[in-house]
């Protein structure tokens, strides 16, 4: 079993912090398919279209074969621990400061045999599933765990070391005024989290949500309007050095698109919370979190974006909101290549819509708090970027990649 | 000696006394809370554009944003339906000799001390003259209630039936505007209104009523018991923003010692 991560000491401020290095980080094209697949937490290889062999390492052709027609797939990940070694030390930086670190030949059951990195409660030649995990350079990797949960594993150093496991950590959540914000806090405590700070905007208006925050051992209610960059940069100054996790769970929404609004006022608001927000707390928190994600057991981790999946596609009933995610999803891309060089992830939840005031003349299914919350601390747990929370987010994804341009025809044409 | 080089004599050596009555624009200052379905009022905010760095090494400036009826405001007619059809309602077609003028003061803070839903009456008006005289036409009419010294949650005082802040009712409001024909009404809350002025007849009395008469308002004032109930002069000129309803300013007043 795996020695219990305890909660770590309070930190010497004598010491300096570790600068964050990267495990190696060039992949051949191809082999970005594995990466594609960690990002949303699945285990996929290539297969041969012609004569179903399945390849480890990913290539351009079938080295049976040589077919080009090449396809990733969701395979079983099971197989057997056939050697091990523990590298002790490195040429490589991020290894020679992370050794031991397991490493091992697994033979799966579908064929192919993948040198991968072994979780610590791996028997000799004992049965393994491959998980597809991001390492923190942001690539997919396959780390062979026990086939049957082992006490404590996610505590394993080489595991937590591609998660962005919540326990121990310090989490900020940006609105306390939103639906979700004490489920997500609660979902945290759960899994172990430290302090969970939350944002209140505008202190001088009741907050319904206020005295159930309260009720959560652990919580701090502190003052943050995403709207107002010197409240932001407040905010940033006084925790901005122990934010190990920040939920940006701000969000503006008000029905109607362009012509059905006339005026631009809530198109504003929405860009001011949905778009600017995203990039003040970016601008605030992003420098000091990149500086701490070596800082120990609780590093910086992750930064986390709640977004509707409508940023994929417009909602034409919900136009000007859908419009101010897409900006919004389109900064979170460029903040996972402002984020790369320290390995602070961003991990985007896309969601359908939501049990709320807004979402209220909307057909079910809606996503209820608590699924938010539980997909969300699971994606963490598992080290994602995408987590397609709910079914309609699911659906509205699947129906993407099949053909963005059909979904966009019945979007706009009310067959959504 | 001129009046005016009178004034600037008496202003050098203290003799006349400038009050400042406006609130500091603030992030954190309270706007009105509408409906969330209705258009709102932008708060107060500020983005630095440079300070002395790279993005301009030797000045530093901010652009700033709000909306016309954040902070300490002006109304103009205009700001109301009733008012729509005024001439000169907007705050750049208003004579610039309305932005100053006279200032009397009413006191209602004993009884806004231990109710939030004071009422300003007729009754209060006409006991107040009794002391100070008849109020003189072209008069600013400031309501003191002591509101701005509160802060926070307290100040919108917003609970689940809306906001509870005093203000007139429409009797009052009208005898101050139609009998009195004063310039405008002024007073420390968020509106010129009572926080429970929705449920008057009309609605808002003292914007439906001031602004259909081409009268003015003022809102978020604050260091009114500086000032004298009568024989002080309001200083209050609105932006000159073309087609304006209203604008944040700054408010002073002259008080002679």
């Amino acid at each position: 079993m795996t020695e219990p991560l305890k909660s770590p000491p309070k930190k010497n401020p004598q010491l300096r912090t570790s600068a964050p290095t990267l495990p190696p980080t060039m992949r051949s094209r191809a082999a970005m398919g594995l990466t594609a697949a960690a990002a949303e937490g699945r285990f996929m290889l290539q297969v041969c279209a012609d004569c179903g062999t399945v390849l480890y390492p990913a290539r351009d052709a079938c080295s049976r074969c040589l077919s080009t027609d090449l396809h990733w797939q969701e395979v079983s990940p099971k197989g057997r621990l056939l050697a091990e070694t523990t590298v002790r030390t490195s040429t490589n930086l991020y290894f020679r400061e992370r050794a031991p670190w397991r490493t091992g030949t697994v033979q799966l059951d579908v064929g192919p045999v993948i040198i991968c990195h072994v979780h610590g409660d791996v028997e000799r030649n004992g049965r393994v599933v491959l998980w597809n995990r991001l390492d923190r350079a942001g690539q997919g990797v396959l780390i062979a765990m026990p086939e049957q949960p082992t006490p404590n594993m996610e505590d394993d150093p080489q595991l937590r070391a591609m998660t962005s496991d919540p326990k121990h950590r310090r989490v900020l959540i940006a609105d306390a005024r939103s639906e979700n914000a004490a489920a997500i806090a609660r979902a945290l405590k759960k899994a172990g989290a430290g302090q969970v700070f939350i944002g209140e905007a505008e202190a001088w208006r009741p907050n319904p949500m206020r005295a159930v925050l309260e009720d959560i051992p652990g919580v701090q209610i502190l003052p943050l309007d995403v709207t107002d960059t010197r409240s932001v940069a407040e905010l940033a100054g006084e925790i901005g050095g122990k934010v190990d996790i920040l939920i940006n769970n701000a969000r503006f929404l008000r029905p109607g698109g362009a012509l059905s609004r006339g005026d631009t006022v809530f198109a504003q608001q929405e860009m001011e919370v949905n778009y600017l927000g995203l990039m003040r707390l970016a601008q605030a928190f992003g420098p000091g979190m990149c500086a701490r994600t070596a800082d120990g057991v609780n590093s910086a981790v992750a930064w986390v974006n709640i977004l509707s999946a409508h940023a994929l596609v417009s909602l034409p009933e919900l136009g000007g909101f859908s419009a101010s995610q897409a900006a919004a999803l389109s900064l979170s891309q460029s903040l996972r290549a402002e984020f790369r060089a320290s390995g602070l992830r961003v991990m985007n939840v896309f969601i359908g819509p939501t049990e709320d005031d807004w979402h209220q003349p909307l057909p079910p299914p809606k996503v209820p708090p608590e699924a938010l919350a539980r997909d969300l601390v699971a994606g963490l747990q598992a080290g994602l970027e995408d987590v397609y929370c709910g079914d309609v987010a699911r659906d509205l994804i699947e129906r993407f990649r099949a053909g963005a341009k059909v979904l966009e025809r019945e979007m706009t044409t009310g067959q959504g | 000696m001129s009046t005016l080089s009178e004034l600037t004599a008496r202003l050098a050596t203290g003799a006349v006394q400038v009050v400042d009555l406006t609130h500091t624009l603030d992030p954190d200052f309270p706007v009105i809370v509408l409906p969330p379905e209705f258009g709102q009022c932008a708060p107060f905010r500020i983005e630095e554009i440079s300070a002395y760095d790279h993005r301009g090494p030797a000045w530093k400036w901010n652009n700033i944003s709000m909306g016309e009826h954040t902070g300490t405001h002006f109304d103009a007619p205009s700001h109301w339906i009733s008012g729509r059809d005024v001439p000169n309602g907007a705050v750049d077609e208003i004579d610039p000799a309305m932005l100053v003028g006279p200032v009397v003061v009413i006191d209602c803070s004993e009884g806004t001390a231990g109710n939030d839903d004071f009422e300003l009456t007729p009754q209060i008006i006409l006991d107040w003259e009794a002391r100070h005289g008849l109020i003189p036409a072209g008069s600013w009419v400031l309501m003191r209630t002591d509101w701005s010294k509160r802060s926070g949650a307290a100040y919108l005082n917003m609970k689940d039936d809306g906001p509870h802040s005093p203000g007139p009712t429409p009797e009052a409001i009208r005898l101050l505007v139609h009998e009195r024909e004063i310039r405008g009404f002024g007073t420390e809350c968020i509106g010129t209104d009572a926080g429970q002025g929705a449920h008057y007849t009309p609605p808002y009395p003292a914007h439906f009523t001031l602004h259909g008469a081409g009268r003015y308002g003022l809102q978020c004032l604050r260091n009114l018991d500086l000032l004298p109930p009568t024989g002080a002069v309001l200083i209050a000129p609105p932006l000159k923003i073309k087609g304006g309803t209203g604008s944040p300013l700054r408010v002073l007043a002259l008080v002679e010692n």
